[in-house]
């Protein structure tokens, strides 16, 4: 297994030269990195090549890198350290997980959306139909646009809803709750009344701390 | 002549066949289905957000409400996600106990999927049976972590606690006098080991049961035969895993190509079907119970003659024994700090992903260091099942839909997350 790893990471250097930013093997995973504009050139190489023959997308998986590393207080808010290095130059990321049922393998590909105010990436709709959902997942939940989905809906929040929920910036309580108003006989949305509150907050400890 | 025009209906959330909270606008054109829209989110908790707000050890019982039918196995694939990052070893013990416990949760969801889609097509007596079996199976769940179905049994590094020597045992009632009650209790006086030996000698009569009443039922062909057709590529394509994948002739299944825990050391079969239909799909998930099947009687055999310990002494993830948190101030140290701060899992990305009853379900783990991760998205094996509904269903019946939607195994706790 980490044999055939090593051999198609060396593969897809070959193959995507000047397209690989980054290819890392950490714990027999190999996660490739590769610039926004390439998406479809490397991802229809990827399906079709026969080194490669990635015929799933098991995955697409927004991520919100705006706080990573962060601590928070017992609020729940997040602390601003200035000293702390933000590893990722960009906000938002799409992460793809491929298979590979011919050649019984995984890739994992990331793709870091340039624009932080406006993240849009190509869609791989064409060259996998299974990603139809999970890009609207991660357009729901992020916000991340994806060029050229012929039906980029929101599909897991209600009706009209309102923020991206699964970035940072949005407080795991929400903005607005529902409640039966008895006079006009309805339900209707105010602002949440539930104060935020963190049990346990995140800390960070030193590197080698879990060590046994 | 006529005008004939097309109508829009709408299916759900409230229908029996909706398999839960499942809201479908159908476009139809007398009775045959042309565009299948699902719209799913009714159930959405945000798990994967409030995953990011509870320490690691916090989020196991959540992963039970995700898929709320096959309840273990979702823990499987997130304890493995959190000892991959941390490099933590399992004893051969608790590898054997997962294994055994993620067959009999293989059995369970099977058993409501046999009920239920028994039901939407009519055939109302499967509920019936199955539910009987269910029943001991949940006993079992009960007897090892006090809970019928949110088990929260799997924990980082291993298992809560060992099997226990004692099967519960019911008590006389009102409506089950003495000698009931001891006809009823009469394999329930050895362990937990001897029962689920017990019921793994008379599951497979219990599967021919099921065989009678369904495989050659002529009103069950009539309406799984030929029903949801899809081509080996397109299931592919289309991100299919599990039953639903090799219900389309694809012998693909992670147990046997990409083995964890001691799947490697099981002797068992992979079923394929050969149209892709519902009807092979059914065929195959009733060969995959008495797979199920043996695999538990192997894993019965070998934890037997083999009694050890069933978590990992690394005391950063797992609490240390009761009695040597009383006796040193080491462990005491570690078991308030893991119940209070947690674990810190280290820095890195990692996905994990089991053979799940339903398909691959995978947990993408983003650790920054934290005492909580820093991002997890469940891969839902069932989400993009139901993303597909609309190229199966497209020129079927009404009718078929429904039979469509029970192939699919379609639960909602995991796609609505």
């Amino acid at each position: 297994m980490a044999d055939d790893l090593n051999m198609l990471g060396e593969q897809l250097k070959e193959a995507f030269t000047d397209k690989v930013l980054s290819l890392e093997n950490r714990l027999d995973e190999l996660t490739m990195v590769i610039d926004a504009a390439d998406i479809m050139a490397v991802f229809m190489r990827l399906r079709d090549d026969p080194n490669f023959r990635f015929e799933q997308l098991i995955d697409v998986c927004g991520v919100d890198y705006s706080t990573y590393g962060c601590e928070t207080s017992e609020g729940g808010i997040y602390l601003v350290d200035e000293e702390r290095i933000n590893p990722f130059k960009q906000r938002f990321a799409a992460v793809y997980h491929l298979l590979s049922v011919e050649h019984n393998m995984r890739l994992r590909v990331k793709v870091f959306a340039l624009d932080d105010a406006m993240p849009m990436l190509d869609s791989v709709i064409e060259v996998w139909p299974s990603a139809n959902w999970f890009e609207r997942e991660a357009f729901d939940m992020f916000g991340i646009v994806f060029v050229g989905h012929p039906d980029l809906r929101r599909i897991l929040t209600d009706y009209g809803f309102v923020g991206n929920p699964f970035r940072k910036d949005f407080p795991l309580s929400g903005h607005v709750e529902m409640h039966y108003d008895p006079e006009q006989k309805r339900v209707l949305y105010r602002p949440v009344s539930v104060e935020p509150r963190e049990v346990t907050p995140r800390t960070i400890r030193e590197e080698n701390y879990s060590r046994h | 002549m006529a005008e004939i025009k097309n109508y829009t209906m709408n299916f759900g959330p409230q229908h029996p066949a909706a398999h839960g909270v499942l809201r479908l606008v159908l476009e139809l054109d007398g009775e045959v289905v042309e565009r299948a829209d699902p719209h799913i989110g009714l159930l959405h908790r945000g798990t994967e957000k409030l995953a990011e707000h509870k320490t690691f050890l916090q989020s196991v019982p959540y992963m039970d409400r995700l898929d709320y039918v096959s309840m273990m196995c979702n823990e499987h694939a997130y304890v493995m996600a959190i000892e991959k990052l941390a490099g933590i070893d399992v004893p051969l013990r608790a590898q054997y106990i997962r294994v055994m416990f993620d067959e009999i949760t293989r059995i369970l969801n099977h058993l409501l999927w046999l009920g239920a889609s028994g039901i939407d097509l009519g055939a109302m007596t499967m509920f019936f049976y199955t539910f009987r079996e269910r029943e001991d199976l949940m006993d079992v769940y009960e007897a090892v972590s006090g809970a019928r179905m949110h088990a929260a049994y799997y924990r980082p590094g291993g298992v809560y606690r060992d099997l226990p020597d004692t099967m519960p045992q019911y008590e006389a009632s009102k409506i089950h006098n003495a000698s009931a009650i001891k006809r009823m209790n009469e394999n329930r006086q050895g362990s937990v080991l001897d029962f689920i030996e017990d019921f793994c000698n008379r599951f497979p009569a219990n599967v021919d049961e099921y065989e009678t009443l369904l495989t050659d039922n002529r009103i069950w062909k009539q309406r799984t035969v030929g029903i949801g057709v899809v081509s080996p590529e397109r299931a592919l394509a289309l991100g299919f895993t599990g039953p639903m994948l090799r219900g389309s002739g694809v012998a693909w299944d992670l147990r046997k190509k990409q083995p964890y825990e001691v799947y490697d050391r099981m002797d068992f079969d992979i079923p394929v079907g050969v149209e892709g239909d519902c009807y092979d799909r059914y065929l195959v998930r009733v060969e995959e119970m008495r797979q199920s099947n043996r695999i538990i009687k192997q894993c019965v055999d070998w934890l037997r003659k083999n009694p050890g310990s069933v978590i990992t002494e690394n005391h950063k993830f797992a609490p240390p024994k009761r009695e040597a948190i009383k006796q040193n101030m080491e462990e005491l140290i570690h078991h308030f700090k893991l119940f209070t701060e947690g674990m810190h899992v280290p820095t890195g990305e990692v996905y994990s992903a089991v053979e799940h009853p339903k398909g691959e379900f995978g947990i993408y783990l983003v650790s920054d260091g934290a005492n909580k991760p820093y991002r997890m998205k469940i891969r839902a094996p069932g989400y993009p099942h139901l993303a597909s509904l609309n190229e199966m269903s497209r020129g079927h019946m009404l009718a078929d839909v429904v039979a469509i939607i029970g192939t699919q195994d379609i639960v909602f706790g995991e796609i609505d997350r």
